[in-house]
């Protein structure tokens, strides 16, 4: 049960975990922006060499598809869970 | 036939058939030797074509063992092992059988050279798939089997009539690609029967509603063979249409779509098989080298992970006997392996670097750009946000971490489950992480190895492409836990199936009011108007023998009363029973007719 423990002691550090991940992000779309680490040759199209193209794309792509999927279930798709039943 | 050559199929129907007969403290080793055998059987074969048989004016060719037929050869028979390791404890021999036979089918549709054998075998994997849904054993479970087998049925059936019409306009049963750009009419039903098992939307609500209903380990043998036969059958036959990247594309935002909303666990990746197929579907449409290998090379890894995923799923299900995310969390301390091997699952399902999906995702959104088809490849990449979000994110938390809301028997009852379970987990964890850090091995099997060869996903383009995409998907889903937007609810989502779930309903009506009257009917007139002047007679020939000629011709009389009862049997005048006599025998003489005249 190493594995549960392990899982607690990170769970125990929740704000440094956030903060670590944060950091990571922001790590992320800096090396992005520098010619020398991220070679955008084989960038597909001109909008991405615009800085930080694929972490919006990330971020209010999942908003909008969560949008989207929740209001389609709204309009009537998502229903009680015995519907089917007699 | 050139060499001795063994069909994997023969050895996995072989192995059904000694299977009762191994007494039960060799049955464990007898059920991993067999698809052991099988994989063994398929890594050793030679390119070729093997086990041509002559029937009637055709030959059917059990054996082209090509590139493309032993790609998905290799990862059928490979996660034939896995499935079946999965479920070693089941002490059921009719789950095993049913399993082997349904891979037997995979395999046997793959390996065949012509239209007909691969009907044989295409009808062979529903059959007995069916069973992985029925041995569950709940009434939810028989009722999805049974519409399951219906709507496999009539693909079947699409599927037979458009290789009847297809063998008569061309005179030749021999599977190749048709010609994509002038579709004959059989060439579209062929198309039909194929869309439906890869499960291409509208013909795809038979997958979730399916498979979530299977067995624990069913599950697992679900998940992978029907859709990838498919697949491979698609690039056999279709590859370059392009109607195939919009239905791709539309099927992988789709299921993205439903498994946003969705609270059952094995229904969210049932939806994500739809999903992830769709990649596949484009791929073939795509149809160049790079995105038919990047269709293969995806079907194989995802084979792996969605195998994987499905057996997180069905631990899950088989420890606590819950699969809704509104009724789980907080299991990690009681099932912590199963969230490690079901976390690599979704990291490998949404591409992550250094996992499966990484590497055979990417030839298909490459293909994409590469064909200018600049829409496709950025709606696939919105596709691969969903996913992440579903299977990375969704379940690993609302199961694992979360607010706890098992019920108290639930939490008490989970528990990391047996050996063999984790065994197979472990085992496909450790293939979806070496398919994405050694290429080669995945690369190698490719069919056209020079666009194989000349791929390389790990730039550092693309990695920093793919690592924003993922970890600001997870930067989002935080926060909209944090806003409390995503609890999991109870609830059903409505999809095509409604139609024909209502549909049937409907039927039972019409079978229950109008049809059971005019049966019962029928059957009133049968019996006054046939059967009582029947008996009437055959009384008065006794009467007459009785009396008449008495002991001299005493066997008359029971020669006529044999008959009588004979001619009773036959027409006793159920409707039901009759119909389906004149039915069979309408749909021998269509197909009598198609085939000869």
């Amino acid at each position: 049960m190493n594995l549960a423990r392990l899982i607690d002691y990170l769970r125990d550090r929740l704000k440094t975990v956030v903060r670590a991940g944060l950091a990571v992000l922001v790590v992320l779309v800096v090396l992005d922006a520098v010619p020398a680490v991220v070679d955008k040759e084989h960038a597909h199209t001109a909008m991405e060499h615009v800085p930080a193209f694929w972490a919006v794309f990330g971020l209010l792509g999942c908003l909008l598809l969560v949008v989207f999927a929740k209001t389609f279930g709204r309009l009537g798709i998502s229903t009680r869970e015995d519907y089917y039943d007699d | 036939m050139t060499d001795f050559w063994i069909h994997p199929a023969l050895v996995l129907l072989l192995g059904c058939l000694g299977l009762p007969l191994v007494p039960a403290r060799l049955k464990k080793a007898f059920l991993l030797l067999v698809p052991a055998l099988a994989f063994g059987g398929v890594l050793t074969m030679a390119r070729g074509t093997y086990g041509e048989v002559h029937f009637l004016q055709w030959t059917l060719t059990f054996g082209r063992v090509d590139a493309l037929s032993l790609v998905f050869a290799h990862i059928m028979s490979l996660m034939c092992i896995i499935g079946t390791l999965f479920g070693l404890h089941v002490e059921e021999d009719g789950q095993h059988i049913a399993a082997w036979i349904y891979v037997a089918g995979s395999l046997g549709a793959i390996f065949a050279g012509d239209l007909l054998t691969l009907f044989l075998f295409w009808e062979m994997m529903a059959f007995s798939s069916v069973f992985l849904i029925w041995y569950r054993r709940r009434p939810e479970s028989t009722a999805a089997g049974f519409r399951y087998l219906l709507v496999h049925v009539t693909g079947g059936l699409a599927l037979l009539a458009g290789i009847v019409l297809q063998v008569k306009a061309t005179g030749s049963t021999a599977f190749t690609a048709f010609d994509v750009h002038h579709l004959t009419p059989g060439a579209w039903l062929i198309l039909g029967g194929f869309l439906l098992n890869a499960a291409v939307p509208p013909l795809h609500a038979w997958l979730p509603d399916a498979y979530p209903a299977g067995t624990f380990n069913g599950a697992v043998f679900l998940s992978a063979f029907t859709t990838k036969t498919a697949v491979y059958a698609l690039c056999r036959g279709f590859a370059g249409m392009e109607l195939l990247v919009v239905l791709g594309v539309i099927m992988s935002l789709y299921g993205v779509i439903y498994a946003i909303i969705e609270n059952d666990v094995r229904r969210l990746f049932a939806y994500h098989i739809i999903s992830q197929v769709g990649y596949m579907v484009a791929g073939v449409g795509i149809g160049t080298e790079l995105a038919i290998n990047g269709a293969c090379a995806h079907a194989f890894a995802h084979i792996l992970y969605k195998g994987l995923l499905f057996m997180g799923g069905g631990a899950v299900l088989h420890m606590t006997g819950e699969t809704r995310m509104s009724e789980l969390g907080g299991l990690y301390k009681k099932m912590p392996w199963a969230f490690l091997f079901t976390l690599i699952g979704g990291l490998s399902i949404s591409a992550f670097p250094l996992f499966s999906g990484f590497v055979s995702k990417s030839m298909i959104v490459q293909a994409g750009f590469d064909q200018h088809l600049l829409w496709a490849a950025l709606l696939l990449n919105l596709a691969a946000i969903g996913t992440f979000y579903c299977n990375g994110l969704k379940v690993p938390y609302f199961v694992w971490f979360g607010k706890n809301k098992c019920s108290p028997a639930t939490f008490e009852r989970a528990k990391d489950p047996p050996w063999n379970m984790l065994a197979a987990m472990g085992l496909t964890a450790f293939l979806c992480i070496f398919i994405g850090c050694y290429t080669p091995y995945l690369y190698h099997l490719l069919p056209y190895q020079e666009a194989a060869q000349a791929f390389h996903p790990y730039t550092s383009y693309h990695v920093s492409e793919t690592l924003q995409i993922l970890l600001f998907t997870a930067l989002a889903f935080f926060v909209l836990v944090r806003l409390r937007k995503i609890e999991p609810h109870r609830g059903t989502n409505l999809d095509l199936d409604w139609f024909y779930r209502l549909g049937g309903r409907a039927f039972f009506w019409l079978a229950r009011k109008p049809v059971q009257s005019a049966d019962t009917g029928v059957g009133e007139v049968y019996r006054v108007g046939g059967l009582v002047p029947l008996m009437k007679s055959a009384g008065l020939v006794g009467v007459f023998d009785n009396r008449v000629i008495d002991g001299a011709v005493d066997g008359l009389a029971f020669a006529v009363r044999g008959l009588g009862g004979r001619l009773r049997f036959a027409q006793r005048g159920a409707l039901q029973e009759n119909l389906t006599l004149v039915f069979a025998v309408a749909a021998i003489l269509i197909l009598a007719f198609l085939f000869f005249f």
